[in-house]
């Protein structure tokens, strides 16, 4: 993780990705990611997944990808929600489908509840060090990896990475910003599930 | 109880398109059988959380997904399928293996028997116990009630070993 300076803030990098976003593209958004992108505005293959099951998004995600072959499926996690399932980057490789990109916001704390350092970040560890996401997802098998920590670049290269073959990973360094809210739900999570499936798939209960 | 074949037609015949599991000693058995299929895709992961997330992906994406689990990652599960059964309120139905049910020998007084079914009634999912070979269709008879209820359910499959 680079030093705090050199970090982008969440709402740049979202609203670049928001720019680049293809309308047939299903973007997941959770927690902190979630508040930022529905600040945006709405969109019919948009998942709010709020509430969660913390970690769970890239499950969720690649479950989507593997439903909708021909779409591509982007998902925005944060750094503690990653590191409570980080088992799915090895599920996700294993399954290997080459429309997913997974976006992970890496802060280095738990924002929602106090912006608490995470197990991974350096000031959450004993050595100091923090975890290597990109490495991770390198021993994991991800087909393409990037890592950003300015937000021109992002947006500069964001065509270029959701291109690029699947599965992708993508690290963001992004600074924190202690005191924010976490996400609120958008509305009933259940109308919202069918909602979504419909749109996906006309036709279906 | 049932071999591969068996389940295998049986997931077939229910319309099933993913099974997302982890394997125990009975479920892993039907794993080849399941790779065979041409109707059917074995998804693996690594721990049961995920298997009710990535189920609800492929549910919301438009695909008709099963998780296959052990009663121990039942256990394991509990955040990952409150909030896709109740919260999102998707109609997922599991295959559930309920270790130690027919036979002890391995593990005398497995806490299994203790917790699986009270636990299963806590999080409000409708299950049938599957205890003999005779019982395989009305796995896919639950399946269709629930289904067409548009609620979760699940098959609870005796095992014998752990």
């Amino acid at each position: 993780m680079s030093d705090e300076q050199e970090r982008m803030s969440l709402r740049d990098a979202m609203l670049a990705l928001h720019g680049a976003r293809r309308e047939d593209d299903v973007v997941v958004t959770s927690m902190c990611a979630a508040r930022e992108w529905m600040a945006l505005g709405t969109h019919p293959l948009d998942l709010v997944y709020v509430p969660s099951s913390m970690g769970q998004a890239t499950s969720v995600g690649l479950g989507l990808a593997l439903a909708q072959p021909h779409r591509r499926v982007i998902v925005v996690n944060g750094d503690g929600s990653m590191l409570m399932n980080l088992g799915s980057l090895v599920t996700i490789t294993a399954a290997a489908p080459q429309n997913l990109i997974l976006i992970v916001a890496d802060n280095g704390v738990y924002e929602v509840t106090g912006s608490q350092p995470t197990p991974g970040a350096a000031a959450g560890r004993a050595d100091g060090k923090s975890v290597d996401f990109e490495a991770m997802a390198r021993a994991c098998g991800f087909r393409s990896i990037f890592q950003f920590s300015n937000a021109a670049q992002w947006a500069q290269d964001l065509e270029r990475v959701l291109r690029a073959m699947g599965p992708t990973f993508v690290l963001l360094d992004i600074s924190s910003v202690p005191g924010i809210p976490g996400p609120r739900s958008p509305g009933p999570a259940g109308a919202r599930a069918l909602e979504l499936r419909r749109n996906l798939s006309p036709g279906t209960a | 109880m049932f071999s591969g074949t068996e389940i295998a037609a049986l997931f077939t015949s229910m319309g099933i398109t993913h099974v997302v599991s982890v394997p125990d000693s009975t479920i892993g058995v039907w794993y080849p059988a399941l790779e065979r299929s041409t109707d059917l895709r074995l998804v693996r992961v690594c721990r049961e959380g995920e298997a009710w997330a990535v189920a609800a992906g492929l549910y919301l994406g438009g695909a008709t997904p099963l998780v296959m689990i052990q009663c121990t990652g039942l256990f394991e599960s509990g955040d990952a399928l409150r909030n896709v059964l109740h919260d999102w309120k998707l109609p997922i139905f599991a295959i559930i293996g309920y270790r130690s049910y027919l036979n002890q020998d391995t593990l005398p007084g497995d806490t299994c028997l203790v917790f699986t079914e009270p636990l299963l009634d806590a999080w409000r999912i409708d299950y049938r116990l599957i205890n003999a070979p005779s019982q395989l269709d009305e796995i896919r008879d639950h399946y269709l009630a629930c289904r067409d209820a548009g609620k979760p359910g699940a098959a609870l499959i005796a095992e014998g070993k752990a």
